[in-house]
């Protein structure tokens, strides 16, 4: 399997994994975009944790910020989200490749054993 | 597709104890997971998971923790949570095999899931009650309905 993919992939989850954020990046997809104000008189969060979570959400490329004056204003990345999807799906997949592997070992294993068994 | 977890199986053509000596034992494990693996197989038991990185030629290390080890029926264990912390429903993945005897061959289960499982603090359930029931499946589901084209294209 594909070490960096896996790593991409639970940055991701790790950064969706906080229900709060998720939350967040919820509210901000049906905004397009939004401040941390704006999120924060929207969400049981101060604007400070919202900032925060907007962080995480950056830094795996979920949304981006742009500096408006004194405030940022943060906007969804359909690029990435695509990623998240497709990643998912990539998750599922993995985990077909590694059972059809463990079905060929175990198989193998249990014709080795018969074979011997027959043979003493 | 599914959301919230992801649930994947398969029949085998051999014996449960077989099949249960695959998944659980190391020298096998390196052959259909990880590139290395050690770990104390018993529940609380921990290890690690070693992946060769391709692109930096750096290992990437998974810590794991066992939740469960009941031979040979299942075995589970969380991982991919933050250095440092304990693994808890919350901060982590959980995946979780089953095994089940059907005449002679073998179903094995597994389910990988973890953000469905997440708690909600309680100081933030307020407020929320309204959206407790989206889950992530329906998050995921808003996500793919945000970028229809994404669950046809194939994985890079």
């Amino acid at each position: 399997m594909s070490a960096p993919a896996l790593e991409r992939e639970q940055e991701l989850w790790a950064a969706l994994a906080e229900p709060s954020r998720l939350r967040v990046l919820d509210v901000l997809l049906d905004r397009g975009e939004a401040t941390p104000t704006a999120l924060a008189r929207q969400l049981p969060l101060t604007r400070q944790a919202v900032t925060k979570h907007l962080a995480v959400l950056a830094r795996v490329g979920l949304v981006e910020g742009r500096r408006q004056g004194r405030e940022v204003r943060y906007v969804v990345e359909p690029e990435r989200l695509a990623d998240g999807a497709r990643q998912l799906h990539a998750v599922a997949a993995q985990w077909d490749r590694r059972l059809a592997a463990i079905k060929r070992i175990a198989e193998a294993v249990h014709a080795r054993r018969q074979l011997a068994a027959g043979d003493r | 597709m599914a959301g919230d977890r992801i649930e994947r199986d398969v029949l085998i053509e051999a014996p449960i104890d077989v099949v249960w000596e695959v998944i659980s034992r190391p020298e096998q494990i390196v052959h259909w997971f990880s590139d290395e693996a050690e770990f104390d197989l018993r529940p609380g038991g921990e290890g690690v998971l070693t992946f060769e990185m391709k692109a930096t030629d750096q290992p990437a290390a998974y810590h794991l923790r066992f939740e469960a080890v009941e031979p040979p029926r299942r075995l589970a264990y969380r991982w991919v949570y933050p250095g440092g912390e304990e693994p808890r429903p919350g901060n982590s993945m959980l995946v979780e095999f089953t095994l089940a005897e059907e005449g002679g061959r073998t179903r094995l289960t597994v389910v990988e899931s973890g953000l469905d499982l997440m708690p909600w603090p309680d100081d933030e359930k307020q407020g929320y009650a309204d959206s407790h029931d989206k889950g992530w499946a329906q998050h995921l589901q808003r996500l793919c309905a945000y970028v229809p084209a994404a669950a046809d294209r194939p994985v890079a």
